[in-house]
């Protein structure tokens, strides 16, 4: 079902287009991808499992889990989150591993990737931090080249349709769709170009990127490198947590907020972080009923002034509740949960159904940080970041001369700070590579951007990321 | 129960929030509705007259001087918790009105009948729609008026349109 009329956001969509799904015609959307239009023409399934062929829907909607897999015009495992429809395609569910039959004859050797030649400084990912890190660097003389996978930039930006918290000066107030925007168009004063739909498979110490581009290998070199790559949604494994209609939160936003198609009628939330507090106002925003979110801990995650606005909506928080299944033909049609103890012990006797036909996952992210490892960064476990981190210091330096990381990729937070470090990690590169930089200037933008970091990770909710960081720094020193 | 585990606030944390009876008499007034420790200042850039402050650092909470503040209200649509209310008591009449941010569409008509609810989302009777503003400065958070009988001016918080409203 598509939204007509929306609080925050007007759909412009594209013409309605033709295509083919398994044999019968659906119409569609041009400028959706193939997913957002067959969900909303109804279809959950997209693909079977390979082996139990269990049913298998979308999950995370950006490009990473490979859970939406479809054929499409006869070549198997396109993934069909981030593909654009187009007019008489041919889409089918794909119950296999895929045969190739069909495809255009493609060059039988891959050959020598083209190469794109030089730039001082390459940034890794258009989302908060990415664009902040060009921005900051350009006007400090470093010219630089945004690289996103997607085809449009803003990273998750374009999906926040609610104020941002924070300091006047860092954007408080205005919607994170519109602060995407606002970075552009300072992107646009600057050296700076972006490459969009455009895949980093490999990262070299010595500053060579290895892209895929338009079906094809390509390189490109740089005196330094942003690794700005974000973070990828955790899952939670319970029985039936493959069937379709169980969704990560980004993706929920994703198809919601992007393409303006809800994710069902019914929906549970698990995890009342602020990221499950602010979808699931987003839910109801879209018109979609929220039958409860739900908590395994005692405590309510994220801020309260997110929790009251569901609450006062009549939303229940169950905190210590967990989801023990979730059940249904083909998709999900009711869902299971109960009360734990402070042990995460299901309480007997306390099992409830609930009639829902979505579960979305609000549990966590964790940093992409493949890159920064395949390039050689030293890496640590640090659970306050979410797991997995190239270690790195104050100024977001790897171990590797030159490679930087910021926002989620360093560890998770939220997007005001992933724009300050954004900024710290500019910087820093523009400090390693402009030649003759103005160190006044230079000095006076860090000392700005760390100050507001470190106003913003001050509270008792920074407290998490500031001891996560606080252990990474020190790491980083004695690396 | 504490607002942690269940996301609504209770009386005691209320307390300083809350302005006196007296004061309410007096007029127009606003009330912030956020306790807690957050990185967050835009109300205090907000407010024409200097009312709202905040302590230390951007994590403070806000803190309202009653006398100061007119209830003119241009703060509701600025806080991003969408924590801000106003309240209009004065008289001596059996209603009043309680001004709420309501980022939802439709929104409802001039005049409406719509249910009252509390901080728990539980209907507690009838409000009338007075006035909605929606202007551009106010950037998609209209805020409406509900007129509420008036010993219920501290409990409701949102409304719903009655069904078949639409």
């Amino acid at each position: 079902m598509r939204i007509n009329e929306h609080p925050i956001l007007e759909f412009v969509r594209g013409r309605e287009i033709g295509f083919e799904f398994d044999g019968r015609k659906l119409t569609g959307r041009e400028g959706e991808t193939i997913a957002a239009a067959v969900h909303a023409a109804g279809v959950r399934v997209l693909r079977r499992s390979i082996k139990l062929k269990r049913p298998r829907g979308f999950f995370c909607a950006i490009g990473r889990c490979s859970s939406c897999l479809m054929t499409v015009n006869g070549v198997p495992n396109v993934m069909t989150c981030v593909t654009p429809l187009e007019a008489g395609m041919k889409v089918e569910t794909q119950t296999d591993k895929g045969h190739v039959v069909h495809a255009e004859p493609r060059e039988s050797r891959p050959g020598e990737p083209r190469d794109l030649g030089h730039v001082p400084l390459a940034v890794v990912g258009a989302g908060p931090a990415g664009l902040s890190a060009a921005i900051y660097a350009g006007r400090l003389g470093a010219e630089s080249i945004v690289i996103d996978e997607n085809n449009g930039a803003g990273g998750q930006l374009i999906k926040q349709t609610h104020m941002f918290f924070g300091s006047k000066e860092h954007y408080a107030r205005v919607r994170g769709i519109d602060i995407g925007r606002r970075l552009l168009d300072e992107l646009d004063r600057v050296p700076s170009r972006l490459m969009l739909g455009t895949t980093v498979l490999g990262l070299y110490g010595d500053g060579t990127l290895s892209l895929l581009r338009d079906g094809r290998h390509h390189c490109l070199s740089a005196d330094a490198v942003v690794l700005a790559t974000g973070a990828s949604e955790n899952m939670l494994a319970f029985p039936g947590s493959d069937l379709p209609g169980v969704y990560g939160a980004g993706a929920v936003q994703t198809l919601m907020n992007v393409y303006g198609v809800v994710p069902g009628d019914r929906v549970l939330m698990i995890g009342a972080g602020n990221i499950g507090l602010i979808v699931a106002y987003q839910l109801l925003q879209a018109g979609v009923e929220v039958a409860a979110v739900i908590e395994g801990l005692p405590e309510v995650g994220g801020y309260h002034v997110h929790a009251a606005k569901i609450r006062r909506a009549g939303v229940p928080i169950r905190t210590s509740h967990t989801i023990l299944r979730a059940e249904g033909e083909d998709r999900v049609q009711r869902a299971a949960i109960a009360r734990v103890d402070r042990d995460w012990t299901v309480l007997p006797g306390t099992e409830e159904e609930l009639d829902v036909d979505t579960v979305c996952l609000a549990v966590g992210l964790s940093p992409n940080c493949e890159l920064a490892l395949m390039a050689g960064c030293d890496e640590a476990y640090v659970a306050e970041l979410g797991g997995r981190v190239a270690v790195h210091g104050r100024n977001l330096e790897t171990t590797l001369p030159n490679v930087l990381i910021a926002g989620d990729a360093s560890g998770i937070e939220e997007a005001s700070t992933a724009m300050l470090e954004g900024r710290i990690a500019g910087i820093e590169a523009a400090q390693r590579i402009v030649p003759n930089v103005d160190r006044s200037k230079l000095e006076r933008m860090r000392s700005e951007a760390a100050e507001g970091l470190e106003a913003l990770r001050a509270g008792p909710f920074g407290e998490k990321p500031r001891t996560g960081k606080e252990a990474m720094f020190r790491l980083a020193e004695n690396a | 129960m504490s607002y942690r585990s269940d996301g609504v606030l209770k009386k005691e944390d209320l307390q300083r929030a809350l302005p006196s009876e007296e004061r309410l008499r007096r007029g127009p007034v606003i009330i912030i509705e956020c306790v807690e420790y957050i990185p967050c200042n835009p109300c205090v850039a907000a407010c024409p007259k200097g009312a709202i402050t905040i302590d230390g650092d951007i994590n403070g909470t806000p803190e309202v001087d009653v006398e100061t503040c007119d209830g003119c209200g241009v703060c509701l649509s600025a806080c991003p918790g969408l924590a801000i209310f106003a309240v209009d008591a004065s008289g001596d009449g059996e209603t009043a009105v309680v001004r709420v941010p309501y980022e939802y569409r439709p929104l409802p008509e001039m005049g409406e009948e719509v249910t009252a609810l509390d901080r728990e989302g539980q209907a507690v009777g009838t409000a009338r729609v007075t006035k909605i503003v929606n202007s551009r400065a106010m950037d998609r958070t209209p805020v409406v008026s509900l007129e509420v009988e008036r010993d219920k001016v501290m409990e409701v918080r949102h409304f719903v349109r009655k069904k078949g409203a639409e």
